[in-house]
Formats: structure tokens, sequence, C-alpha cells
């Protein structure tokens, strides 16, 4: 099966007057139809750069250096804005983290959606009109007639977040690309939206990238994971492999930081120290200055190892493989 | 879903709400009272006056500067008295007040349109364009407005055609820069980037989403423009080079008045001039009302 999406050796870096902000640098990875990757990270580790890479939407001062990004085989990377343009909405789609904000507050929720189908196919405003009513139906909107006419103050923020997702749907598109989209919602809310999302796209066969900080957010929604640090994919694997025995020490200090109910009164492992700024990075692995495993052989820059089947590591010292340390 | 079944709150309309808001204050009702009825005056200008000013075999030369009140040669009474040639003042006024209106309105109007399409398309094009484009603006704003426009009407000729382009090209910038300043929000914010997203073409983007999210400043811009325009075409027209004698606006009334001020005949400058006063005033405190109103960080 060909992947929806393969990303490979992807550097995106932003040239300010202060220096290069290697925001991502050396990003893999594969996502096939109708598969949720999950991709971890905290705040500044590249995960949005990397959507918005995809979707072409890098900004000056920043640019794709180099690498490739393929949808179904086709290069996304040095596209015209024509095609990149015929490419959003349509065959990559995005969802938001606040749903407050991606809603124009000056046009009805109708408005807003046939304009997201009429951009991209000609079709009549009144089959248009049905499809987005049917979208809104599919993610569990109640009465999607009445909403149609609503404006987004009218909405409650789970309906609108719902709203957003209808629109990514709405033109089938092949991948969607969800930048935190549950972050802004309270949690029963959150759970109903990502029972939607993931139902969705197991049912259309659309390829799912949810970039989340949240890792209890990715256990229940994600088939794969991969955690980002300092712009670099750090581990990625099938979601049970990296949850259940991480090989990275970021990976575990993550999964350390997260409290569950079998641990009790038990004081949560933190992370020591600060993540590191991404203006200069230092030489070999971004992360041996908080790791508690690291050593002189980390000054150089670990290659990607795969200690287990389908679980990819950076790292010279994993966890799990204590004999080759 | 416990949403579900709750009914869309049933909003008063947008309209509505900032109706009501706007009459909360007695001032911009007064105001907007005044103004409505001065254009209704002006509007029938020539079913309620008189004497029509500018018909040559209506006015009599006999009838020059009389006192308020007085009878005509033609039989009716002359309220606000006559100018030196004739002309009944409160004829004169509300003709004269079709003029300012439509002059004010006019140029308010393409003005408007010109200079918001400018400074859209500034924000949305930004770098090295939108630099030339604003700095244009700031050079025009640099000059008085009525310098400017007097420069360009003495290169135009008299005429309300020219009076209204040259004061289109005085204030397209103000339009501009207003409307360039809330766009480049607009842009940064998270709906446009949604979008961009959907791969709507810039067109679309600029006049769908960006532009509707720009309108209440540039509609209180525009009153406030349009009083601005209303002086400055009875400025020029005061100075001599707005329009002709033959078709009297407010600044020509004024104008044929000031020589006889001191001789007594107030009345010639007086009334137009109130008039202008009126209209000019009204037409702020009505702006001055909606900026309120529409600037959320103004209400309560």
């Amino acid at each position: 099966m060909t992947a929806t999406l393969s990303v490979t050796g992807l550097h995106t870096h932003f040239f300010t007057r202060a220096g290069v902000v290697k925001a991502v640098d050396g990003v893999d990875f594969q996502i096939a139809p109708g598969e949720v990757m999950g991709l971890v990270g905290e705040s500044g580790s590249g995960k949005s750069i990397t959507g918005f890479s995809i979707m072409g939407l890098i900004d000056d001062p920043g640019r794709i250096v180099s690498g490739s990004i393929r949808l179904k085989g086709e290069e996304l990377v040095g596209a015209s804005d024509e095609a990149m343009r015929a490419i959003r909405g349509n065959r990559i789609a995005m969802i938001f983290q606040d749903p407050m904000m991606t809603l124009n507050p000056v046009l009805r929720i109708d408005t807003q959606m046939v304009e997201a189908i009429r951009a991209h196919e000609r079709v009549p405003k009144r089959d248009a009109l049905a499809r987005a009513r049917d979208a809104l139906g599919m993610v569990g909107i109640p009465a999607p007639e009445e909403r149609l006419r609503a404006y987004p103050h009218q909405l409650s923020g789970g309906m609108r977040q719902r709203v957003a997702i209808a629109i990514a749907f709405l033109n089938e598109p092949d991948l969607i690309i969800a930048d935190e989209p549950t972050t802004a919602l309270d949690v029963t809310i959150q759970s109903q939206i990502i029972h939607e999302a993931q139902s969705l796209c197991k049912r259309t066969g659309t390829a799912l990238v949810w970039i989340t900080h949240d890792l209890a957010v990715v256990a229940g929604i994600a088939d794969r994971i991969a955690v980002m640090y300092a712009g670099r994919i750090v581990e990625a694997g099938g979601i049970d492999a990296v949850i259940d025995t991480p090989l990275h020490p970021y990976t575990v200090g993550l999964l350390g930081s997260v409290p569950t109910s079998n641990r009790r009164g038990e004081r949560l492992t933190q992370i020591p120290g600060m993540p590191p700024n991404v203006l200069n990075l230092p030489e070999g692995c971004a992360f041996r200055e908080r790791c508690p495993r690291a050593a002189a052989a980390c000054h150089a820059q670990p290659p990607i190892a795969e200690p287990r089947a389908g679980q990819v590591v950076r790292c010279f010292h994993p966890h799990g493989q204590e004999a080759s340390r | 879903m416990t949403d579900g079944t709750l009914p869309i709150p049933k909003a008063q309309s947008p309209f509505r709400r900032f109706a009501s808001e706007f009459f909360e204050s007695w001032i911009a009702r007064v105001a907007l009272f005044t103004l409505l009825a001065i254009i209704v005056l002006a509007l029938a200008a020539p079913w309620i006056t008189p004497q029509d000013p500018y018909d040559l075999a209506q006015v009599d030369v006999l009838d020059g500067r009389l006192s308020p009140g007085s009878e005509a040669f033609a039989g009716y009474t002359m309220w606000l008295g006559s100018d030196g040639a004739g002309r009944d003042l409160y004829s004169a006024i509300l003709y004269g007040l079709r003029i300012s209106l439509a002059v004010g309105v006019a140029s308010g109007v393409i003005a408007l349109i010109i200079g918001s399409l400018i400074g859209l398309f500034a924000a949305y094009a930004g770098g090295r364009i939108e630099t030339i484009i604003m700095r244009l603006v700031d050079l025009q704003l640099s000059f008085p407005a009525a310098l400017t426009a007097l420069i360009l009407v003495a290169i135009l000729g008299k005429g309300i055609d020219k009076i209204i382009i040259a004061l289109v090209l005085v204030q397209w910038a103000y339009y501009a820069r207003t409307v360039r300043g809330s766009a480049l929000v607009e842009r940064r914010k998270e709906y446009i980037e949604a979008a961009t997203c959907l791969g709507l073409s810039h067109g679309r983007i600029v006049m769908r989403h960006i532009m509707p999210n720009c309108l209440a400043p540039l509609i209180v811009v525009g009153t406030v423009q349009t009083a601005h325009a209303i002086a400055l075409e009875a400025t020029l027209s005061f100075l001599g080079v707005g329009l002709p004698q033959t078709e009297p606006s407010l600044g020509v009334l004024i104008a044929n008045g000031y020589e006889y001020m001191l001789s007594g005949r107030y009345w010639i400058s007086v009334f137009p001039g109130l008039a202008l006063l009126l209209t000019i005033v009204s037409i702020n405190l009505v702006g001055d009302r909606l900026r309120d109103v529409l600037n959320p960080r103004l209400s309560k």
C-alpha cells in the first residue's frame, strides 16, 4: 500500500536576525491511508512547524531548506502557489487549536462551508448546502439544518470545533492535519471529538496527523506515535509499543510525568532542566543536557536505530537495551 | 449529547442591538434627528422654498440685502433675509445644503472605496508594495488637506465634478491608513489562516473574510471624513476657488455676505454659517457615537 504522506529529511529553518532557528531539523515519517499518527512534543519542539510545512504555509523568514514531502507520490516541496492552493482544503485539510478563532465571526456557518466546497469544485449552491448539512450530521451535530444558519458566536466551543472538523472533512481529503484540536476544549467534549475524528478517519480512509502535547489524548486516538524533541523525531513506533516500552530517555521522562491512577501518592518524576534554545542547538543529541543516561558519545548526533521491529529511536543508550551500554 | 436539544438562542439581530445601544445617548438622538432633518429639508428644497436661487428669472436684484422678515417684491416673506444678489437666503441655504451634502457624500464614498481597496491590498500584499503605498499615504497626510485641495482645484478648475475629484484625492489616504491598520490585525487572526488552509483564492480571502471585519472603523472614519469634506468644500468655495457664483454652496453664500458683515447686515453670512455648523456638528456627533458603540474596548 502506498503511503498517503511520506516526509523524508524535512528541514524547515527560520532565518531571523538573531540567527538561524532550526525549527524542524530532519524529520522523516510516513502515514498510510486511514492511519492516525500522533505527533507529540513540548512547545517549540517543531511539531506545528512540521504541520505547516506540509501545508506549504511557512511564511518569511522561514523556509523549507531541504527534504521532501510527498502526498500520494506527488512532491509538495517547491510546488507552485497555485498548485498548493488547489491541494489545501481539498486534499489536505487542517484543524486548528482554538475553535473560537478559526471560524470567521462575520460569516454564517453555511457561507463558510459552501465556500470551502466551491473553492475546489463547481457545484450548484444547493448541492453544496446539502453536502454541508450532511457533513455537520456526520460529526454529530444535532439539527444541522438550524446550525447551518447560525453565526459562530451562537455555538459553543465544542460545537465550533465539530464544525471545523466537518469543514476539514467536506472535500474528503487524503490527509488531515489537526494541530492540538482539543487543547482548548474541556475534557468531556475532548473525548467526544476524539472519538468522532477517529471513526471518521476509519470510515473515509483519511490519514490523520494529530499534533499534541498531551500523551493521554494520543494514547486514545493514534495508531502510531512520533515523539519530537528540538526539531527531530527522537522516537517513533506503534502506540502500544512506545507507551508500554519506551526506548528514548525523553519518552520515558514524558511518560513518567503523566499522572496515572495506579501510582497514587507517589511523586511524579520530572525531566530536569529546560528545553534547549533552538537558536543555537548544541552539536549532537539535543537532549543530552537533561538526560540521565548521557555519556561522552552523546556529543555526536545519534543515528536512527531500530532495536525493536517497528519502533525506531535516535539514541545511543535506549532503555531496554542495557546490554549494549 | 446534552447540548443537542437546546435551541439556538434567538439572539437580537446585530443591527437591533447596535441601534438600541446607539440611541442610549440623548446627544446622539438629537444629532441624528438634526442630521436627518437637514437631509430631508435639503432633498425637499425645490418643493418647500419660495424661490429657485439658480433660476435668474426668479432672482430680483431689487430684493438685495433685505433684512430677515422683509417681504420680497414677488410677495413672499424672506424669513432669513436676502443676499446682495437678491436671493432669498432660506431658499439659497437649502439649495446650498443640497450641494454641500452631495459633494461631501459623493467624495466620501468614492474615497472610501478607493482608499480601502488600496489599504486592503497593501496590508495583504505586505513587503515592499506595502511600504511604498504606506509611505505615499504618509507623504499625502503630511500636507494640510486644505492646502492640497487648494492646489488641486487651482489645477483642475471650478465645478462640482472637479471639487469631488480634488476631495477624493485629498481623502483616500485616511481610509487607506485606517483599513490597512485593521486589516493587518485581521490578517494575523487564525480564521484567515484557516481560510488559507481551505484553499480559497486571495481575492475571496480579502473581500469576504478580511474586509467585513474592518468595516467598523471604516464606518466611523467615513462619517467624520464626510463632515470634513463638507467643511473643506465650504472652505474652497469661501476662498473663491470652489463652486461658481451661479451655483451657490454654503461656502459661496458665506463669502458673499462676508463684505457686508461690518455694515450690520450680519444675516447674509451668519445664517448659511449656522447651517454649515449644524450640519458638520451633527455629523461629527453621530460619528463619535458610532465610534463609541462600534469600539468594544469603550463599551461598558
